[in-house]
């Protein structure tokens, strides 16, 4: 069973080495990800939003809806802990 | 966890560094426009200053100056700023958090969107910071009230 094991995670090795080849360049302008929005992003933050930091405008202004479901990932997150721990029966360590 | 942690050099260290430590996390939420920092981190930092008063002075005392009530009031009134700020703008007709059509007059695109990115990062900041004390206050196990 543990060298099926072995087996399984030695093709899955594989498997990501060979994909890994057909990855584009680090910082290639030409690569997939950066031929799309990148560039307008990089050419119109300063002017459109006064903003030098392109993370920070991206992030709160072009990006704001995933912004706003991560705040409220962690909103959840205290939500639940705060709604459910004190309501607990078990009797806590202390 | 809860009691006072009886020695003078660490409580005088924390008392000493939580207003640095408190006017850094500001600095980094607010400062986010220009170098790295942004809501997430500042309001992580905010948090670490109120854990290490916890940790330090013990709940009893913390707990009178800043209850855990208050936080989850903190970061639920961040999100709420967020959500609203995003609605002001479906006023003039524009998208959701469009902040280049905020209802201020006199305040160009640029200068709105500027604008509309602070508020947003300090409601994160809240957001962050009163999670974390939340978290922080149930997880340590008392009664959290």
């Amino acid at each position: 069973m543990k060298w099926l094991e072995l087996l399984v995670l030695g093709l899955f090795l594989a498997l990501l080495v060979y994909a890994e080849f057909d990855l584009p360049e680090r910082g290639d302008p030409n690569a997939p990800a950066s031929v799309h929005v990148s560039r307008s992003y990089i050419e119109r933050s300063v002017r459109d939003t006064k903003t030098p930091n392109i993370v920070t405008a991206v992030l709160a202004d072009y990006r704001g809806y995933d912004t706003l479901g991560e705040t409220l990932v962690i909103l959840a997150a205290g939500l639940a802990v705060f709604l459910i721990l004190p309501r607990m029966k078990t009797p806590r360590s202390r | 966890m809860k009691e006072r942690y009886e020695n003078p050099v660490v409580e005088g260290v924390a008392r000493l560094m939580v207003p640095l430590i408190q006017i850094f996390g500001l600095y980094v939420i607010t400062h986010g426009h220009y170098g790295p920092g942004g809501g997430f981190q500042g309001g992580v930092i905010l948090a670490a200053s109120l854990l290490l008063l916890r940790l330090t002075l013990g709940e009893e005392y913390e707990h009178r100056r800043f209850p855990p009530r208050q936080a989850i009031l903190l970061a639920t009134s961040g999100m709420l700023l967020f959500v609203l700020v995003g609605l002001l703008p479906l006023g003039r007709g524009a998208p959701y958090l469009n902040y280049a059509y905020l209802p201020i007059p006199g305040l160009a695109e640029p200068e709105a969107r500027y604008l509309g990115i602070l508020i947003v990062e300090i409601g994160i900041g809240m957001a962050v910071w009163g999670t974390l004390v939340t978290l922080f206050d149930h997880l340590v196990g008392g009664e959290a009230q």
